[in-house]
């Protein structure tokens, strides 16, 4: 194995999602040595592709206090913690003619339980409270839910920990690990662009790979028996709510309604898949039929808003040890010491969970690890701040909000995304304000911001850093200015052009699914400008046969 | 597979319709003089995104829109981007209107109040040393002169000398004359009658009209502006029941009556709105219909170019305007291009707007003083104001122009 060097860390944590990078903040702050390794970029997962709900856990509340109990207090520490990924919006949980009223004093008794504020209002209150509610609801309770951005969140757990000594490598695959008789001792990475391979080593490793755990389990040896569980997913074009939206009845499809920046998200429906779909999921006509009925009964309006695109993710669905056949599956989180369990030293797992619980995840994991280490160190995420959530946003008070409104669109794009660290942006011209993307506000400077600090690569790692492409026009626009900027700094015309088509293709993907109404009048302009006007019809298309 | 959401999945949020061409954008003229205006898709259907998210969005930048609609002309989708800016700034702006701008606003009460002193008013209005006061203390822009006020109003004259006689005439229509007609131009309205008679038809006036509202509807004062469209469409259904069409001279009334009141104000004037027509509108169709003939004097001579008003624009009505005007034997009409002159009503007249104004306006003038026309004609007023300031020709409302140019006696031997 041709591998370049062997640098040596005390943990090196796999995955680049929430847990992964709360994994590595947290070891980071506790002392530890860190590498992050990510086989793509940052929230390309489960993480990124949920409804982004700062759930209460009133959701669980019924069937699983420990999860509702887990929500709630984790929902607490990110409002503050995480205040600029975090929107307090409040949530209703909405009683239907159709449903059994009586579900909701065991929903109230059941959340109240577990420590969640649940109270019940009036019809008439929830619809002063959220008008764009279902006016035929019988009965409303308001919780504590919320909203919570997955990209920003993951992020900015990346930053703390890179403040903190961690080194970070996306794009980078495990191809196999090292071994030395039943000890895990380190990794190789290939880098996925160049193809080039790496060896590291490390005194513990953490598969925190969510549902690429299973296969990753694999390479070392053990099993972890995984059930991939696809969720579909549905984007309208606006804040159709500003309040989340539930039923309230015992969890099914397409029940949650959640308002997340510029956009309502409706989801989503669960299926079983095998685990060669885990990478190339589509979202079927059927899927997009029950989401969209099932949400119109949320909230009558999204019958005719416009829907912006789909998507799905999956949930990494763990069975427990003593059931292989996978009947039993927990949605609670699952901590492994491969020791213990397998007799293989060296390696952990975290896995289950969800997005809400990421931090109590990653603590968990960190714990295990630094005893194995023989490190004292006590967790502190649940009480220091997340980069951008230091200080009170400018735009709090009365004149932090005058002060607001009075700044150009570019830069309140960046404070809304990036808390305090919004001011190492720096808008020093006019061409640093100047908007890349208009529909999502930002800013030239905010973009090579996102280039040189956070990692991006690429116009899709844009897209999950600033927003960049996620508005109205899906990126039509956005990605031939973002590709100038990317060639300013440093990439080929080679490099710009494989971007920019993989780019485009990524963002009819999840069109597709919806290409009818004012969506399909989108992409055909995009298609029209793109080979009409800008002669970019021939990058695009080959990359389109390998998706046919 | 089709289900019934398949055609519900056009969009009901008409800023939605939006599909980012920006043609708005390079149709707007005032993205092109002024950089702190984020432009009509920015400002319209993509800042809405933003404000709905949080109100604190809000670009102060929007002030700085004219509502000209050139915006939703220019537009392929039919979204009302004007009509979203302007609630925008009603909804998400500042609060307290500006002393000025309710000045400038309310041009029916400051109209009435200063036509019964008009000679001290329009002399004061003209003193250097007023002028420097208002720009000082109302920021009302020195450059400008506020516009001359008449010391009878058209309503006056209209009941002591004209509405006798309209009795005679078998067929009428309702004149909605606007706050220009009424306090600053009399002549219009005089022009008007004269015409309409010619034809046949006796003008009849509403009771106690209020102004369109425009103003008031650009400077945030929504209430009032509700209050009185109500009041208008009121009196417009009461023309209209009585079997007259509803004229006008003024485009942007015409707009506000026909479009805004709906789309801005929310109200429903859909059992009027076909009734309102510009004047010329409502001339050329008799005269293209064969119901009215025209005669005009032989010995009338006149080199005139013709300025597309935005909201002439917005209607799409300059087509019958023009038509008229080339009847006219001695008329060589000179189409100048579609563009903005920059007043934009109240806009122009507030200083901080009256660098962009002039410079939104300086193709036009260019235009004119190269094209060395004496008359521009124009159904607008503001623009009026603004082109007589700017160039050296005279403008005059299309109106104006027929009534000189018509020989009065043959048309009615012709109409009998």
């Amino acid at each position: 194995m041709a591998a370049k060097s062997k640098k040596e860390y005390d943990v090196i944590v796999i995955g680049g999602g929430a847990t992964g990078a709360g994994t590595a903040r947290d070891c980071a702050l506790r002392g530890l040595k860190v590498l992050l390794v990510e086989r793509k970029d940052f929230a390309t997962g489960a993480t990124g592709r949920n409804h982004g709900l700062l759930h209460s856990g009133a959701r669980y509340a019924v069937t699983d206090q420990e999860s509702a109990k887990e929500c709630i207090s984790e929902n607490m520490i990110l409002r503050r913690i995480a205040r600029h990924c975090v929107e307090e919006t409040d949530g209703l949980f909405i009683t239907l003619p159709e449903d059994d009223l009586a579900y909701q004093s065991l929903f109230i008794d059941s959340c109240r339980k577990a420590g969640i504020r649940a109270e019940a209002i009036a019809p008439e209150e929830a619809l002063r409270l959220e008008p764009s509610v279902n006016p035929a609801l019988v009965g409303a309770v308001r919780v504590p839910d919320g909203a919570v951005d997955p990209f920003r969140l993951v992020s900015a757990n990346v930053l703390d920990a890179r403040l903190h000594g961690a080194e970070v490598l996306t794009y980078h695959e495990v191809e196999n690990f090292v071994r030395e008789a039943d000890r895990i001792v380190g990794v190789v990475l290939r880098n996925t662009l160049s193809g080039e391979l790496l060896e590291v080593r490390g005194r513990m490793t953490v598969n925190a790979a969510g549902i690429w755990g299973h296969l990753l389990a694999a390479k070392a040896g053990v099993e972890i028996n995984m059930f991939p569980a696809k969720g579909a997913l549905l984007v309208f074009g606006h804040r159709v709510n500003n309040m989340v939206i539930n039923r309230c009845r015992k969890p099914a499809d397409a029940d949650i309604l959640v308002p997340g920046d510029t956009i309502s998200l409706i989801g989503t429906t669960s299926e079983r898949i095998p685990f060669d779909e885990v990478d190339n999921n589509v979202v079927t006509p059927a899927e997009v039929d029950v989401l969209l009925r099932e949400g119109a009964m949320l909230a009558p309006e999204l019958a005719t808003t416009r829907i912006l695109r789909a998507y799905s993710g999956v949930r990494p669905l763990v069975a427990a040890d003593n059931d292989p056949s996978g009947r039993n599956i927990s949605r609670g989180i699952v901590c492994f010491d491969h020791a213990e369990r397998d007799g293989l030293e060296g390696l952990v797992t975290i896995t289950g969970g969800k997005l809400m619980t990421y931090r109590l995840m990653a603590e968990w994991v960190t714990n295990l690890v630094c005893r194995k280490l023989g490190v004292t160190v006590g967790c502190t995420t649940a009480e220091q701040p997340l980069p951008g959530s230091k200080s009170v946003p400018v735009s709090e008070g009365r004149k932090g909000r005058k002060e607001f409104v009075s700044l150009r669109a570019g830069a309140k794009g960046a404070v809304g995304r990036h808390g305090d660290m919004a001011e190492e942006i720096g808008i020093r011209s006019g061409k640093d304000a100047a908007l890349v993307c208009e529909c999502e506000q930002v800013s030239v400077a905010e973009l090579r911001y996102a280039i040189e600090k956070l990692d991006a690569t690429c116009l899709v790692d844009l897209r999950r850093r600033i927003r960049l492409g996620m508005g109205t026009c899906q990126g039509h626009l956005c990605a031939l200015r973002a590709s100038g900027v990317l060639s300013e700094c440093g990439r080929t015309r080679e490099q710009t052009l494989t971007d920019l088509a993989s780019f485009v293709d990524e963002r009819w993907r999840g069109v597709r699914p919806v290409a009818w109404g004012d969506s399909i009048v989108e992409a055909q302009f995009t298609q029209w400008f793109y080979d009409g006007v800008c002669g970019l019809g021939d990058i695009v298309k080959p990359n389109k046969a390998q998706e046919e | 597979m089709k289900t019934k959401y398949e055609d519900k999945n056009i969009s009901a949020n008409n800023f939605e319709q939006c599909t980012k061409c920006t043609i708005c954008t390079a149709y707007c003229p005032v993205v092109e003089v002024n950089p702190l205006y984020p432009g009509p898709k920015q400002a319209g259907p993509d800042g809405e995104r933003y404000r709905l998210k949080e109100p604190m969005y809000y670009d102060m930048g929007l002030k700085y829109c004219l509502n000209c609609k050139r915006c939703e002309v220019a537009c392929p989708s039919g979204v009302r981007i004007g009509d979203i800016i302007a609630l925008a700034k009603a909804k998400n702006g500042p609060k307290i209107p500006k002393l000025r701008d309710v000045v400038l606003a309310n041009t029916d009460f400051v109209g009435s109040v200063a036509t019964v002193v008009a000679p001290v008013v329009n002399t004061t209005l003209r003193m250097g040393a007023v002028k420097k006061v208002m720009d000082v203390t109302l920021g009302v822009d020195h450059h400008r002169t506020m516009p001359a006020y008449a010391s009878q109003k058209f309503t006056t004259w209209f009941r002591k000398e004209a509405a006798a006689k309209q009795r005679e005439f078998e067929r009428s229509v309702t004149y909605f004359h606007g706050c220009y007609a009424n306090y600053n131009y009399p002549q219009l309205g005089k022009d008007l009658v004269k015409l309409l008679n010619a034809i046949g038809y006796g003008v009849n006036l509403m009771e106690g009209e209020r102004c369109c509202g425009v103003a008031k509807i650009v400077n945030g004062l929504m209430k009032d502006a509700t209050r009185d469209a109500k009041r208008n469409i009121g009196q417009m259904r009461r023309a209209v029941e009585m079997g007259d069409q509803i004229v006008t001279t003024s485009s942007t009334c015409t707009f506000t009556l026909r479009d805004e009141y709906e789309h801005v104000l929310g109200l429903d004037n859909s059992d009027v709105r076909d009734s309102i027509s510009l004047a010329t509108r409502f001339i050329y169709r008799l005269v293209e219909s064969g119901q009215v003939r025209l005669a005009f004097r032989e010995d009338f001579r006149m080199r005139a170019a013709y300025h597309s008003a935005c909201h002439i624009e917005k209607l799409g009505w300059s087509i019958y305007s023009t038509t008229l005007l080339k009847m006219i034997p001695g008329m060589e009409l000179i189409m100048l291009p579609s563009q903005c002159c920059g007043i934009a009503g109240t806009y122009g007249f507030k200083k901080e707007n009256y660098k962009y104004s002039q410079a939104i306006g300086r193709p036009l003038f260019d235009h004119i003083e190269k094209l060395g026309v004496e008359i521009v004609t124009t159904e607008c007023e503001t623009c009026k104001w603004q082109i007589e300031m700017s160039t050296s020709a005279k403008v005059m409302n299309p109106i104006s122009i027929l009534a000189e140019a018509i020989d009065v006696e043959k048309t009615r031997e012709l109409n009998k």
